[in-house]
């Protein structure tokens, strides 16, 4: 197979240095991209970087995830900047602030939810319809450990990635039966942005190992991929514990 | 306002450490209010931390890091010239641009370094004699100021600006992007000849004899030897090798197998590092390498030898330790000597003491190498070594040496001011830039470098 006849990838959000990371495990693969961030020039910029290192076309797109009545025209534009010929798509953003401001302001718990939530639906359910007719591709969404159970410390961002989580695996079943694959990834702790600074963190993965555990992950069609792969144990251990014992920890 | 983190830095030597405020941009627009919004004195450029002493470290002050800002901007594959943000690794272009051909045309001993790092410290290396500092092939840059302009600066425009921030250690803005010209090779290879002399004067003409002839040149030195021995060496010699040079490899110039890379996991306990241990290093070493020539290596291997070793400053302890390097002008010969002569009797040496030519000095007004030969030797870090090292200082000045910003922990900043006859120039600069002083570090402030307020 030629370079060029690689299938495009669209990755949403990719100025999170996770997103920015797969994007380019992508294109070490030969596949052109569409990349899209709320801050168009960045994306530009994250475009230039990967057609330098990894000679891959790249176009950028601006997308607010907050916006829902521009998601339709978005899913259209994306199409149209890589001629209908799209592989697949990758949710990557996502908004987190600290839980006790979120607790304290709706404004930024209603954010929370619409971007990590809402917009998803929003977005997806239209990649859903093209991949549909196409009976073929794959939606991956990055959702979150945090969704996995609700802790004191961020359960307002941990329900919105619940959710997240949980409309991804409707999406998988239904899209099964149309020859699309979709993949939930959760990752653990990672250092980006979200992460950076914050306090008791630990085994914390670069968001270069993160991305090509991801990349892995959606070339081996897994359902849920934990990242690093070991977080699958650790949640499977924090689910298990009683509500009558965990409602008494502080986590 | 963008987060940040306050934790205890240190440079590569790992002494001394100082808690600073450390932001990590993402986004190129995250730095235009830094200045403005925080309240922080000053602030710090920080790549990746290879600096040795207290360069990149501000404490009671910011430090921003560069190391996500590290995105190429484009490249013109006609005339080599590649354009990128300032926390691209020199690890980043040789993995992206070796295999098409181009190579780095200056690289120091480890590619773990930022092209504005690289800047910043103006560095060199092995082919200094032909192809002179970092600096030289940078076209231009951009520069954030403290007064929160973009500046374009090249030797042809804001030439001032430019050449106090090559070699600038990061005192008058924040290098966002560079443009830097990377020289065309054959292949991933080296044609390397050895030659093993014994003592420093062999060493002194064998260097000079043999510059002309080959584009990288560099001497190690075994700082353990005294008397008749003192000086002994290895002259390491190389230049890119053509692919008909490979023998069975030059249908793939570009490929170099890819090696493990060991770790060393904790701080080593001081005794490892003995004088007997180090001394029976450096005298394998010198066994191992008998005069030969024409071997062939791969360019990590020759370039970056301890690069396959992750977090080898750790070897020296918790402790840490300090790197120095002396460079003596041509014609005094004789305060190289005497400064191995002091070294090997404290025998406070360790192994990796290299010794090479520098060619003419750049335009950059704190740029460090200048005609002459320069020495750089690892020391751990123990009681009583600073004042051992303002000894050799005076030594060094005596002789009309000097040391090197991206080395050094202890110079005294007078001394310092008599090795850098151009100072002045730069501080004016600085006060045109910076008028504010919104740009700091403790090697900053310890050295006066901004003005001259004997505090």
């Amino acid at each position: 197979m030629s370079k060029n006849s690689k299938e495009a990838i669209a990755i949403l959000g990719v100025t999170s240095s996770i997103a920015r990371a797969l994007a380019e495990e992508f294109a070490r693969d030969g596949h052109p991209l569409v990349l899209a961030a709320r801050d168009l020039e960045e994306a530009e910029t994250i475009g230039a970087d990967i057609r330098v290192r990894c000679g891959v076309e790249t176009a950028a797109l601006e997308l607010d995830a907050a916006h829902f009545d521009t998601h339709e025209a978005f899913v259209e534009e994306c199409l149209e900047a890589c001629g209908n010929k799209l592989g697949g798509v990758v949710l990557c953003y996502g908004f987190m602030d600290a839980q006790v401001k979120a607790e304290a302001d709706f404004v930024i718990a209603r954010r929370t939810i619409d971007v990590n939530f809402t917009s998803a639906v929003s977005i997806l359910e239209r990649f859903a319809e093209y991949f549909t007719e196409r009976r073929s591709g794959f939606i991956a969404g990055i959702s979150s450990v945090a969704g996995d159970r609700g802790r004191q410390s961020n359960y307002i961002y941990g329900s919105a990635k619940a959710g997240l989580t949980t409309y991804l695996a409707g999406l998988r079943n239904r899209m099964f039966h149309h020859g699309v694959h979709v993949i939930t990834i959760k990752p653990g702790f990672v250092d980006t942005k979200m992460t950076f600074g914050l306090p008791n963190l630990f085994l914390v993965a670069s968001p270069e190992q993160a991305a090509k555990a991801m990349y892995r992950a959606i070339v081996k069609r897994k359902n849920t991929a934990y990242v690093p792969w070991f977080w699958r144990y650790i949640m499977l251990i924090i689910r298990h514990v009683p509500d009558w014992q965990f409602k008494k920890m502080k986590m | 306002m963008i987060p940040s983190v306050k934790q205890p830095l240190s440079g590569w030597g790992r002494f001394p450490s100082e808690d600073c405020i450390v932001y990590r941009p993402e986004k190129r627009r995250e730095l235009d209010t830094i200045f403005e919004e925080s309240e922080l004195p000053h602030f710090i450029a920080r790549g990746l931390g290879r600096s040795y002493g207290d360069t990149a470290i501000n404490g009671g002050g910011g430090v921003i890091s560069f190391l996500r800002l590290n995105r190429m901007l484009s490249f013109d594959d006609e005339e080599g010239v590649l354009e990128c943000e300032a926390g691209v690794s020199l690890a980043e272009i040789v993995e992206t641009f070796l295999p098409r051909g181009w190579f780095l045309p200056v690289t120091p001993g480890t590619k773990f370094v930022t092209v504005g790092g690289a800047i910043a410290n103006d560095v060199h290396g092995k082919n200094h004699h032909r192809d002179g500092t970092f600096g030289a092939h940078v076209l231009d840059l951009t520069l954030l100021t403290p007064k929160g302009k973009v500046m374009t600066c090249s030797p042809k425009s804001h030439e001032d600006v430019f050449w106090a921030t090559v070699g600038g250690i990061g005192l008058t803005g924040l290098i966002l992007t560079a443009r830097v010209r990377l020289q065309r090779v054959e292949s991933a290879y080296l044609r390397v000849d050895y030659r093993r002399l014994s003592d420093i004067h062999a060493t002194l003409s064998a260097i000079q004899e043999t510059d002309a002839d080959y584009q990288y040149s560099v001497a190690w030195v075994d700082c353990l030897a005294r008397g008749k021995s003192l000086g002994r060496s290895v002259l390491m010699l190389g230049n890119h090798a053509s692919p008909g040079e490979l023998g069975s490899r030059k249908g793939v110039p570009f490929k170099v197998r890819a090696k493990h890379k060991p770790g060393v996991p904790f701080d080593f306990p001081g005794l490892v590092l003995n004088p007997l241990s180090i001394k029976a290093f450096n005298a394998a070493f010198y066994a191992m390498h008998p005069t030969s020539q024409g071997k062939i290596i791969d360019y990590d291997t020759y370039f970056y030898p301890l690069d396959s070793i992750h977090n080898w400053n750790r070897i020296y302890g918790k402790r840490g330790f300090t790197q120095y390097q002396a460079t003596f002008p041509v014609g005094h010969e004789e305060g190289l000597i005497g400064l191995l002569e002091r070294l090997s009797a404290a025998s406070c040496a360790s192994f990796l003491a290299v010794l090479k030519r520098f060619g003419p000095q750049g335009p950059g007004l704190l740029s460090y190498p200048f005609e002459g030969y320069t020495l750089t030797l690892d020391i751990p870090i123990r009681a009583g070594l600073l004042a051992f090292l303002s000894d050799c200082d005076k030594h060094v000045l005596k002789h009309g040496g000097r040391l090197y910003l991206a080395k050094d922990v202890n110079t005294h900043p007078d001394v310092f001011a008599a090795m850098y006859p151009r100072l002045a120039e730069f501080r004016t600069v600085r006060r045109k830039v910076d008028p504010n002083s919104r740009l700091s570090s403790r090697m900053a402030r310890r050295l006066r470098l901004a003005k001259d307020d004997k505090a």
